[in-house]
């Protein structure tokens, strides 16, 4: 019987002490205590989020990182060819303006070297009309002379004097 | 191998010596009526107005516990120790016996000295008002304290280093708050969660810390309070003011004219309304003997296997001897189911709490959206 009978002192008791241990813990521990862990809560869910905001952030700017990468080499890949094309313009370009150059002084040379030669040639007829009016002044002194001997000094003369 | 040859042989010597001379037994039956399982674990469940240590008879070593009564508007205080666990009488208050076993009674002339067995004594009356400091009283002291002490440190560390990882006593408390607020209180409560939480959780650690320090069978521990009926029933008297006072409109709708239910059940004889009523007191009477049964019987059986020792040692030293390990064995079983059954209770009593307060304070949701 004594199991079952509550006992007035420990409810008396019991009431207080539960009384005092229930606002003690609820006006100064549990509010702490829950709003600590809100708040850690909180700020741990916060920093993941700010983890996979930065995480897909920085995935984003590698792949514009990729994309400016692949940009720059185009543009490398383009300058590069340019250059080539505008070097090996440069190249053909000078290349024929040697040639036509060349060409040129060449047709000069050429062209000097014909009126030389003209000129040579009027010279070797000028002087070649000078000898003949020598010949003919000395075949006309030798004449008189004799027919043979005109002959054979007309072969002579004529031997000796090669063209070119 | 020589050491465990050696070991073997000493831990056989010893039991055969033990087996010879036996101490423990002759002190422990009494001279004249022997061991008695039933009033020993009696003793030891109930309340007392000294908290025993250790020792038998008069040679027990026994803390006194002030005794206060109230006695025809006179408050009257004296040491439990001068009643001599109930063998005198002290300015005519004496430990009372037979059915008034377990309260002070006043005697008829101002009696002080021993009480003789065998002789009759007048007992003028029973002190109803009897606010003691009895073994339980003092023992939900200590427990105050100590989950005072608990909780206040645990809250100064959440001040002192707000947002930081949980460190020592913070880190073993906050699973155990974080898994009621999120699995108990939540759940059942909903958007009601914050107004009962500090109740709630000052619940579930109040019984959960007395449930464990009653397994621990010495001082400060031993005294089973939440084994006790007064405190099971303050706890659930408490849910059950809380429950009743905050409910709302529709609980007491659902009470007394229960939906979907026919008619004929509540118009002329009002029987589902009857069945009803009941149930809000036999909510907050099942938690009070739940908790209670759970944890006396836990002790009832853990006293049993002790007592078996006493009572095979009774018989023969050595059936005693050989009993006893077995009963130990059983113990230390007995132990950590209780421990077990601590945590349960404990988690129980606050679960069904936050239920019966989360079914009364439950509005319906139209009238959430008209509001």
């Amino acid at each position: 019987m004594e199991l079952i009978k509550p006992s007035f002192g420990l409810i008396f008791w019991m009431l207080i002490g539960f009384g005092i241990l229930f606002f003690i813990l609820a006006k100064f521990a549990w509010p702490v205590i829950t709003n600590g862990i809100a708040s850690r809560n909180k700020k741990i869910q916060d920093q993941l989020d700010d983890a996979a905001r930065v995480h897909a952030e920085l995935e984003n700017m590698h792949l514009k990182h990729e994309e400016m990468m692949a940009e720059a080499k185009a543009e490398r890949d383009a300058i590069l060819a340019e250059a080539r094309r505008v070097s090996e313009k440069l190249y053909e370009d000078a290349k024929q303006k040697a040639e036509k150059e060349t060409q040129l002084m060449l047709d000069e040379a050429k062209k000097s070297i014909y009126y030389e030669k003209m000129k040579a040639i009027t010279d070797v007829k000028n002087e070649i009309a000078n000898f003949s009016i020598d010949i003919a002044e000395r075949v006309i002194e030798h004449e008189l002379s004799d027919r043979e001997a005109q002959e054979k000094l007309i072969e002579e003369w004529v031997d000796n004097c090669k063209l070119n | 191998m020589n050491y465990n040859k050696l070991h073997i042989l000493l831990t056989g010597v010893v039991l055969v010596l033990c087996l010879i001379g036996n101490p423990t037994f002759a002190s422990a039956t009494k001279e004249d009526k022997g061991f008695e399982a039933g009033p020993f674990i009696i003793e030891h469940v109930t309340d007392s107005y000294g908290w025993h240590i250790c020792g038998d008879g008069d040679k027990s070593v026994t803390i006194p516990l002030p005794i206060i009564l109230l006695d025809q508007g006179k408050l009257v205080c004296f040491s439990s120790g001068k009643l001599h666990h109930g063998e005198a009488a002290y300015k005519g208050y004496a430990m009372g016996w037979g059915d008034q076993k377990g309260s002070i009674v006043k005697m008829a002339d101002d009696y002080t000295g021993r009480l003789e067995e065998g002789k009759s004594y007048v007992v003028d009356h029973v002190c109803k008002i009897n606010i003691s400091i009895t073994k339980n009283v003092c023992a939900l002291f200590i427990s105050l304290i100590l989950i005072a002490w608990i909780f206040l440190s645990v809250a100064k560390q959440y001040k002192r280093r707000p947002d930081q990882a949980p460190k020592g006593l913070q880190g073993l408390v906050e699973p155990v708050i974080v898994f009621l607020q999120e699995e108990v209180i939540n759940p059942s409560l909903g958007n009601r969660a914050e107004k009962y939480t500090p109740y709630l959780l000052t619940l579930f650690f109040f019984i959960l810390l007395n449930n464990m320090l009653g397994i621990i069978p010495i001082f400060p521990g031993g005294a089973n309070l939440t084994g006790n009926i007064a405190v099971t029933g303050i706890l659930a008297l408490i849910t059950f003011f809380i429950t009743n006072i905050s409910a709302k409109k529709e609980y007491w709708v659902d009470i007394f004219n229960t939906p979907g239910v026919p008619w004929w059940l509540k118009l002329p004889i009002p029987i589902m309304p009857f069945v009803e009523v009941i149930g809000i007191f036999t909510k907050p009477f099942v938690l009070m003997v739940r908790l209670f049964a759970n944890i006396t019987a836990g002790h009832i059986i853990v006293l049993g296997f002790i007592s078996l020792i006493f009572i095979f040692g009774q018989m023969s030293p050595t059936i005693g001897y050989l009993v006893s390990p077995v009963s130990i064995l059983f113990y230390i079983f007995m132990g950590v189911l209780e421990l077990l059954v601590a945590f349960i209770q404990a988690f129980v009593f606050t679960l069904l709490s936050a239920i019966y307060i989360g079914t009364a304070t439950e509005e319906h949701e139209e009238d959430i959206e008209l509001a």
